[in-house]
């Protein structure tokens, strides 16, 4: 093959790579006139970025699942539940340290929160995998039907063990207000969401392309019988993605709590819409694409609401209908 | 027990089934230690079952496939993997989204790649170190070939199986695999191949089976396939060249 086919090959490659990026700096230019004001402008894009990232947080497991395992796990959105409510309880003895009105101390509370709920999603992903999912790999039909119904018995095991009210996760004092930059305020909690979105995208990205489980998950995800014949025990590789991406899942669910601050059990299926359509949007066991995916999906639907609040609910649909237009496997290939 | 003389790999009365389909109906016969067996057929005639089971992709309903004696029938695909067989399948099976080092780098069990094994594996394609570190998918049919048979050999292995590695490929390349399983030999390897071009190997391969409706139906020598045109006829639908 001569060079220069090869440098257009890059070339195309590269841009490939580069245009979800460039059409979420375009949607974000673009709409700024039409806002009108720019501390509006960056008050909504900041929420939508927040909002895109604990959205990436949650439908991460879930695109590695489907992904590398192919197996549509519609019971995704109980973990986000009980990774929600796990926080909730464990924010009683942690008080101290999430009333505190000192950054460090609030942040060390809302992390042992956090981890408490990534370790219960975890268990409970390791229990869901050999109860649930191990009988019916291969067969898209069947693992629908079993995971909504697993998700069923485990919301209503939640309201058994929780109760039916609502349960609060109220947000650490230290996190509440805004910080101001001119005349543009940005609420703090959401620029944590930012930052931990951004070292979860960045670590996972760290994982994926330098080291060997990453290698492993990369090309299990392209050709599961060609990485068993190289004797690997894909299927162990598969348990633990499956658990983390319940752990993730877990994580999600109380950073939502925490933003929501007030909530039921069925805080994990009114968002399963959502991480579907970023699932799909970004390119099944794409985690790049899921994160440019959740971020394009939150953005428009910030902007939407703002701008022509009737068309709110369709916002969604739209994005996804776009993208699939344009790319109809997603924003980018499996594995990357 | 084995020993140097007892086949590397014997296939004893194997039978597989795809879903409701009878593919392989008792196929026997054994692979020796060294050279190239090939193993032949028309299409349909269950000679990728026959790898795919070897491998454990597959399984046997039926049946005994030994690996220098030891019974590997049961056995799932990473440890049968893991005894020392690579398997290079028809469609390559080349990682589109990892680059060739990272191919090759999986490819090695072990962790790490050794560094006399990798030059002698670029002596053999050299056109590999000039596509190391682009990804799998952007190859041309012929690359991505070579990726296959070099990751297959990244690290000794007892025994490989491949499939049909000329398909759709240009002479030149195809030259260049020739001379690359040339190579295989000399260096002691084994190798399974399944092929539906005699020509590529009948001055290629040791040993030569014969399938036909999930079975063995000729076994022998390829020498005396090669030589023996009505047999060729009969066995392959070859036709005898035209007497000048």
């Amino acid at each position: 093959m001569s060079d220069k086919p090869q440098a257009l090959q890059s070339l195309h490659g590269r841009w490939d790579d580069l245009a979800p990026m460039v059409l979420l700096l375009v949607i974000g230019v673009a709409v700024m006139p039409l806002i009108g004001s720019l501390p509006t402008w960056a008050t909504l894009t900041v929420a939508g970025l927040a909002m895109g990232m604990m959205l990436f947080i949650m439908a991460s497991g879930l695109t590695l699942v489907f992904g590398l395992m192919d197996v549509l796990n519609l019971g995704h959105a109980a973990f986000v539940a009980v990774g929600a409510y796990v926080a909730a309880t464990l924010a009683g003895p942690l008080s101290s340290l999430l009333k505190s009105e000192t950054g460090a101390h609030a942040i060390l509370g809302m992390a042992l929160v956090a981890l408490g709920a990534m370790v219960a999603t975890a268990l409970l992903g390791w229990v869901f995998e050999h109860l649930f999912i191990r009988p019916v790999y291969g067969n898209h039909l069947k693992q629908i039907l079993i995971t909504i119904g697993a998700m069923i018995i485990i919301e209503q095991l939640v309201l058994a063990f929780w109760g039916a009210q609502q349960m609060m996760l109220p947000l650490p004092e230290a996190l509440r207000g805004s910080l101001r930059i001119g005349e543009v305020g940005i609420e703090r909690y959401r620029l944590v969401a930012v930052a931990l979105g951004l070292v979860l995208y960045f670590g996972l990205r760290v994982i994926f392309n330098h080291t060997r489980i990453g290698l492993l998950i990369r090309a299990g995800v392209e050709n599961r019988d060609m990485v068993e014949a190289m004797g690997y025990r894909i299927h162990r590789v598969f348990v633990a993605v499956f658990v983390a991406g319940a752990a993730l899942a877990g994580l999600g669910g109380a950073m939502w709590g925490f933003y929501r601050e007030q909530f039921t059990a069925a805080i994990g299926t009114d968002l399963l819409v959502q991480l579907l359509i970023i699932v799909v949007i970004g390119g099944l066991g794409s985690v790049r694409g899921c994160f440019f995916g959740a971020l394009l999906l939150a953005l428009t639907q910030n902007y939407v609401n703002y701008l022509i609040p009737d068309l709110a609910l369709v916002s969604n649909i739209g994005v996804m209908v776009a993208v699939l237009l344009w790319r109809p496997q997603g924003l980018y290939a499996p594995g990357r | 027990m084995s020993d140097h003389t007892s086949p590397l790999l014997r296939l004893q009365g194997v039978h597989t089934h795809i879903g409701e389909y009878h593919i392989l109906q008792g196929v026997d016969f054994t692979v020796p230690r060294q050279g190239v067996t090939v193993l032949l057929g028309r299409n349909g005639a269950g000679k990728t079952t026959t790898l795919r089971t070897i491998i454990g992709l597959w399984h046997a309903s039926q049946g005994r496939i030994e690996l220098n004696g030891q019974d590997i029938t049961a056995l799932n695909t990473p440890d049968i993997a893991r005894h020392g067989i690579a398997y290079v399948p028809e469609d390559m099976g080349v990682f589109a989204n990892l680059t060739v080092q990272e191919n090759m780098r999986l490819a090695a069990i072990s962790g790490r790649i050794n560094d006399s094994r990798l030059q002698w594996i670029f002596s053999l394609f050299p056109a590999l170190e000039r596509f190391w570190l682009r990804p799998g998918g952007t190859l041309s049919g012929g690359q991505k070939q070579m990726v296959a048979i070099a990751r297959a050999i990244i690290e000794p292995r007892q025994l490989l199986l491949i499939d049909e590695p000329t398909k759709g490929l240009a002479p030149a390349i195809v030259q260049n695999l020739a001379e690359a399983f040339r190579a295989l030999k000399a260096n002691d390897t084994t190798i399974l191949l399944v092929e539906q071009n005699f020509h590529f190997v009948r001055s290629l391969g040791d040993h030569v089976a014969v399938m036909d409706d999930g079975r063995i139906v000729h076994t022998g020598a390829m020498a005396d396939l090669a030589a023996d045109e009505q047999l060729q006829h009969e066995l392959l639908g070859l036709q005898a060249a035209p007497q000048h």
